[in-house]
């Protein structure tokens, strides 16, 4: 019964991996973009939620009203201003360039708010002690569970902004083929800016998920990074949306059976799966090799 | 006034220029095909006018405006749809898809998807698949299809018959030809003379980026055209 437990929290640690994870398939799909400043940005949106509870006492979810829009408009102007004139060097620019941009994050956030831990747990209540208890073995705690059914609900609008409306069309013509984008009337900066903003958006919701269930440090980011994209890689790098909820709920998996093993085995647990995924064959759950060799990205976002 | 007025248009790809100080007009309603060997500029040149290759000396106005330095998408908006070599489909979006991704900067005029189905009645049964599972000639109307979405005032068609099998080229050339009736302003590219010949009201033959031979389809005798088109009168720019 206890591994039944630990798989049932794994999956629903996955839910906090795959929201994780989203904005970081997100960019790559659409824009080949691996952005190593990712949790760094989740753990930024952490304090930006963290500051204004600090002036304003009210919900954390309540917070989000003004910082949302806030991290939005920060992604939108990060891949205006930085990113798309870092796109211009070729691949190994954009990455260089998130790389500072994470270092940047992280020391100004030391410098604002000094290099203690901190959590939002306590501004919530009840929500972070109650929990179903199912039988003996099993409960499902109600922060878990939340986080989970916020990953679905990010998964599915996601899903459906791409296949259902017109800039989510537009962001998957200019993922598959920017110039030919361009060529029928798509202004591809404005998509790639769009994408960013959704991206670092949902990266917020991560933050505010991991400032609930844990706590976190101007120096979180780069922990959350590795989990985001182990959790990329396992759902097969960018080749499907659904694949980094999946990866994530794979990685959450092995961590919790790992530490049933031995505690110190958890995060090892998951890195193996990582490996192991990484050099099989496959690479990658729902990775299809296309015979033509072309760039698939986000096949199964079809309507 | 032309529609279309390139004026020393120089293209490059790097060191190489592909385009090498054209200059060309095109009237309203004019069909003209622009003929060459592998590696003469028009692609090239065709990409120049859509936008997708910025040039690096001369100037393009079209309707009016200088448009030399517009990006691609805005260009689209003003008028000009490319249909680029290889189709370019959008693989993993429905036929339907692409048609609609297209109408977004689209100008008034009576290009919608039931219209382009109704044109290209093989994709009526096909607008819910994958461009990817299509067929050479059906990818290649869609092509056609998305570019016309845009109500473009001038169409460039870059190698429409380029890797399909014969019938293909048949029925996209047939259905062509009902769209060029209704009065669009054509620029196309073909290696088959015949073909181009018969559709066009002038025939521009390029060579190593410049134009040789130019001329209306009906004055030009096939010699004349094949001279040019392979290089064999080096140096004389002949025009008739």
């Amino acid at each position: 019964m206890t591994w039944v437990n630990d798989v049932i929290q794994g999956i629903l640690l996955g839910g906090y991996y795959g929201i994780i994870a989203c904005g970081l398939a997100l960019m790559f799909g659409v824009m080949r973009i691996i952005n190593l400043a990712h949790g760094d940005i989740a753990v930024l949106g952490a304090y930006l939620l963290y500051l204004l509870l600090e002036h304003w006492h009210t919900s954390p979810f309540i917070a989000l009203l003004p910082v949302l829009p806030t991290m939005l408009l920060l992604g939108y102007f990060l891949q205006r201003l930085v990113l798309q004139r870092s796109l211009r060097g070729g691949l190994l620019t954009p990455l260089l360039a998130t790389f500072g941009i994470s270092i940047v994050i992280q020391n100004a956030l030391e410098q604002g708010f000094g290099p203690n831990v901190d959590s939002l747990g306590g501004q919530v209540g009840s929500l972070v002690t109650s929990a179903w208890r199912i039988n003996s073995e099993i409960s499902i705690s109600a922060l878990s569970a939340l986080i989970f059914g916020s990953a679905i609900v990010i998964y599915a609008a996601l899903q459906l902004f791409l296949s259902r409306t017109t800039p989510g069309r537009q962001m998957r013509a200019a993922a598959e083929d920017p110039d030919t984008a361009e060529l029928v009337g798509i202004n591809s900066h404005a998509v790639y800016a769009l994408a960013t903003a959704i991206a670092v958006g949902i990266a917020t919701l991560g933050g505010l998920a991991l400032a609930l269930r844990t706590t976190f440090s101007p120096y979180s980011g780069p922990d959350q990074l590795i989990f985001a994209f182990e959790a990329v890689v396992i759902g097969g790098l960018g080749s499907s949306l659904w694949g980094a909820l999946l990866g994530g709920i794979v990685l959450g998996v092995a961590q919790t059976v790992g530490a049933q093993i031995n505690p110190e085995y958890s995060i090892l647990a998951g890195h193996i799966v990582f490996l192991v995924v990484l050099v099989s064959p496959r690479g990658g759950l729902l990775t299809l090799r296309s015979a033509r060799g072309a760039r698939r990205v986000m096949p199964t976002v079809t309507t | 006034m032309s529609l279309l007025e390139l004026a020393n248009i120089e293209l490059r790809h790097g060191l190489l220029e592909a385009v090498r100080s054209v200059s060309l007009t095109v009237e309203e309603g004019e069909v003209v095909a622009l003929v060459g060997a592998n590696g003469a500029g028009k692609t090239t040149l065709l990409r120049g006018i859509a936008g997708a290759h910025r040039p690096a000396a001369g100037t393009i106005s079209f309707g009016g405006s200088e448009i030399t330095r517009t990006p691609a998408y805005k260009r689209v908006a003003m008028g000009i749809a490319l249909v680029p070599e290889g189709r370019r489909l959008f693989a993993n979006m429905t036929v339907e898809e692409n048609l609609i991704v297209a109408a977004q900067r689209s100008r008034a005029g009576r290009w919608s998807v039931d219209t382009v189905l109704e044109a290209f009645p093989m994709l009526q049964p096909l607008r819910r698949q994958r461009a990817a599972t299509l067929s050479g000639g059906e990818q290649q109307a869609t092509a056609i299809g998305r570019a016309l979405m845009t109500n473009p005032r001038m169409l460039l068609l870059d190698e429409l018959s380029l890797g399909l099998a014969p019938v293909a080229v048949e029925a996209v050339y047939a259905s062509l030809r009902s769209v060029i009736g209704e009065g669009s302003t054509v620029l196309l590219v073909d290696q088959d003379i015949t073909r181009a010949s018969a559709i066009a009201d002038r025939i521009v033959c390029m060579l190593e980026g410049r134009f040789v031979l130019e001329g209306r389809g009906s004055e030009l005798t096939r010699e004349q055209i094949t001279e040019a088109y392979f290089g064999l009168r080096r140096g004389e720019v002949a025009s008739a």
